[in-house]
């Protein structure tokens, strides 16, 4: 791809997608204040990721299936 | 309420709270978001393209912003490290979305200034041009937004994104480069 077919796809690209303002001008932006939200967030508790359980679950059934793993497994925490 | 602090600091204000914010200091970081919620909003507005995403991305940078206090450096200053951080986010928004993104009504609604100065480019192009740069890898996408359409200086997008030059320029092209490979797909020579 040469130069110019660069440029053309540039120009078509500006084209098709405008650009935004950027930043807003002072009084405007964000439509609402987000401070409490940013709050709230903050407040929430992280939910638990799905492969922390299927962690524990794995670590429960290899516990079941193999007892005598058990003390080897506390040794290693 | 730090509300007061918005504008107009000094040098030695600045580092104060820069300062207290690394300290954990909620005043501080209210202080901060305060002074650069609009930036942060503005360099976000400028990736996704949508006003409501833009909104709770700013949210979501500002909750990674505090958690990430402890590992801020207070010398390096704040606009840069919040501007990566803000950028991560949109990057993960953007993969964590799987169906084709539609342009925001008001951005599409209104013509864009070169394309009313190029009445070549027809409207029927300029939406398959935008659907083909909706499909394009994100991580090609963002710098190809930031670089081209934004128009921003290559060594904002690279410190953005955390990469060199040298990479912003590459993944531009290689968005280029798929771009004309779709429209192509599509009938349109661009």
């Amino acid at each position: 791809m040469n130069a110019d077919e660069q440029d053309r796809l540039k120009k078509l690209l500006q084209a098709a997608l405008p650009p935004t303002a950027g930043e807003p001008e002072p009084g405007r932006g964000p439509g609402r204040d987000l401070w409490p939200a940013v709050l709230r967030k903050l407040d929430s508790k992280p939910a638990t990721p799905w492969y922390d359980w299927a962690l524990l679950a794995g670590l429960l059934g290899l516990a079941g299936l193999f007892p005598a793993a058990i003390p080897v497994f506390l040794y290693y925490l | 309420m730090a509300t007061g602090v918005q504008a107009g600091w000094d040098e030695q204000e600045i580092r104060r709270h820069l300062l207290a914010f690394h300290r954990g200091d909620m005043d501080a970081f209210e202080a901060l978001f305060r002074r650069h919620r609009r930036a942060v909003y503005g360099w976000i507005l400028r990736i996704v393209r949508d006003a409501g995403a833009a909104e709770e991305l700013t949210v979501e940078t500002f909750w990674r912003i505090s958690r990430a206090h402890a590992r801020f450096d207070p010398s390096r200053g704040f606009e840069g490290w919040a501007r990566r951080i803000a950028t991560h986010a949109a990057l993960d928004w953007m993969r964590s979305r799987r169906v084709e993104v539609e342009l925001n009504a008001e951005l599409a609604d209104d013509p864009p200034a070169s394309a009313i100065a190029d009445a070549a480019v027809s409207a029927e192009i300029r939406e398959k041009t935008a659907r083909a740069f909706q499909r394009l890898p994100p991580k090609l996408r963002i710098a190809a937004v930031l670089a081209v359409v934004e128009e921003q200086p290559h060594k904002e997008v690279a410190e953005a994104l955390g990469i060199s030059v040298a990479a912003v320029k590459l993944r531009v092209f290689r968005a280029l480069r798929l771009l004309r490979k779709d429209l192509e797909q599509q009938g349109i020579r661009p």
